[in-house]
């Protein structure tokens, strides 16, 4: 019988970043903590049921001193990709991309190639610009052929208690606590959110989604 | 390659025309047309929450990043079992299952392939005890339940301590119309 700790120490030695943040926060070296970093992908029915909302995160742990100055890249390219028929391979992509202050959207349109490499489809139907949201300014939200798009800083939404499962993992623990502590408490993160009729990502039925960010 | 540039430019158009008429500063009406050529390359991917985080090997969450969705379960699907069933007592052997009724293999079968499932047709939730992988909303406590499928065994009653985090919410409260995230702290 194995006792909890060398089973969790194993799992260490497989995991040693488990939770090194949580949802995709600072997941991957190439990554970590940079503009490309996502933290968080998000996707639910809209205050109006025929819409879809989609948020991605980018820039996890914000302070609030650090919010003011934190900016997109624009030389990162959010893709939310949306696969409508089961194969796991993108059918639409919603791309969001900044310029000079706007946040620019893309689709949902069939992209010119799937996978990792993707152009800007600038000849989309459905297309959007909002203006990018200040912090501490109240949120700007742009709108355009029933789609709905914001870009700025926000609370980040994600809450877990991190600190105490790093301490399991580490061996010095052996349980949560009651209540626990959320981590992510007074963090901020940089959001793309936006919403889209149901009828432009296949109305009905199930769809697989997933977020990528691109850089140039 | 003409006609290209003819759309392209109409395209540049209509964005500055839109830009004018919903830009309260009219900043971008004397700004140059954006710059949208290029190739852009992948960096990060995300589906479902804690996936990469959790059952990827150190070594290989870039190569996770950029393994397209249709191939992770190929590539990764063995290395997700043998970490789960090194981080959890509640898989210790074959038989076992978490609370989907789903095996190791089964389960990571599932998370291998790192999409997120979302329903067109109502209900929007991680898991909100009715229904299963139909999107993530932002209420959701993803993390128990990801802890309990780990953890907690057939029916979530295992490993009590390690099956729950106990921070079951946000430290704002969302909001319930567009953008829908809370203001920043």
């Amino acid at each position: 019988m194995k006792n909890l700790k060398s089973i969790l120490g194993v799992g260490a030695l497989a995991v040693a970043s488990f939770f090194t943040i949580a949802a995709d926060h600072i997941d991957a070296p190439a990554v970590s903590g940079g503009s490309s970093d996502v933290t968080d992908f998000y996707a639910f029915q809209g205050e109006n049921t025929e819409n879809l909302v989609f948020v991605a995160n980018v820039q996890g742990l914000l302070s609030p001193g650090e919010t003011a100055g934190a900016t997109f890249s624009e030389n990162v390219l959010v893709e939310i990709n949306i696969d409508t028929d089961g194969d796991a391979v993108e059918d639409l992509v919603i791309q969001a991309i900044p310029r000079d202050g706007d946040m620019y959207f893309f689709g949902p349109v069939a992209p010119a190639q799937t996978g990792l490499d993707s152009s800007i489809q600038t000849t989309a139907t459905q297309q959007g610009v909002v203006e990018i949201s200040r912090y501490n300014e109240a949120p700007i939200i742009g709108t355009n052929a029933g789609m709905s798009f914001f870009a700025g800083p926000r609370d980040d939404p994600f809450f877990m208690d991190f600190a105490q499962y790093t301490e399991i993992i580490a061996g010095n623990a052996t349980g949560f606590n009651t209540p626990g502590t959320d981590t992510f408490a007074g963090t901020n993160v940089l959001s793309i959110v936006v919403e889209v009729p149901k009828r432009l990502i296949g109305n009905s039925g199930t769809i697989n989604t997933w977020v990528e960010t691109k850089t140039k | 390659m003409k006609t290209l540039k003819i759309v392209t430019l109409s395209v540049v158009l209509s964005f500055l025309t839109f830009s004018c008429s919903n830009d309260d500063n009219g900043d971008s009406t004397i700004e140059e047309a954006p710059d949208f050529s290029g190739t852009y390359s992948q960096a990060d991917q995300m589906g479902r929450p804690a996936v990469n985080t959790v059952f990827v090997t150190p070594s290989s969450k870039d190569t996770f990043n950029r393994t397209i969705p249709s191939e992770q379960n190929a590539t990764f699907q063995n290395m997700f079992e043998t970490n789960l069933t090194a981080l959890s007592p509640a898989f210790t052997t074959a038989e076992d299952t978490n609370a989907l009724g789903l095996t190791a293999s089964e389960f990571t079968g599932l998370l291998a392939t790192d999409v997120l499932n979302v329903s067109l047709d109502g209900t929007t939730t991680f898991f909100d005890g009715t229904n299963v992988l139909t999107g993530r909303a932002l209420a959701d406590d993803v993390i128990t339940v990801e802890l309990l499928l780990i953890f907690g065994g057939e029916d979530f009653t295992e490993n009590p301590s390690l099956s729950n985090d106990n921070v079951d919410a946000n430290d704002k409260p969302f909001l319930t119309s567009f953008p829908y995230l809370a203001s920043p702290w």
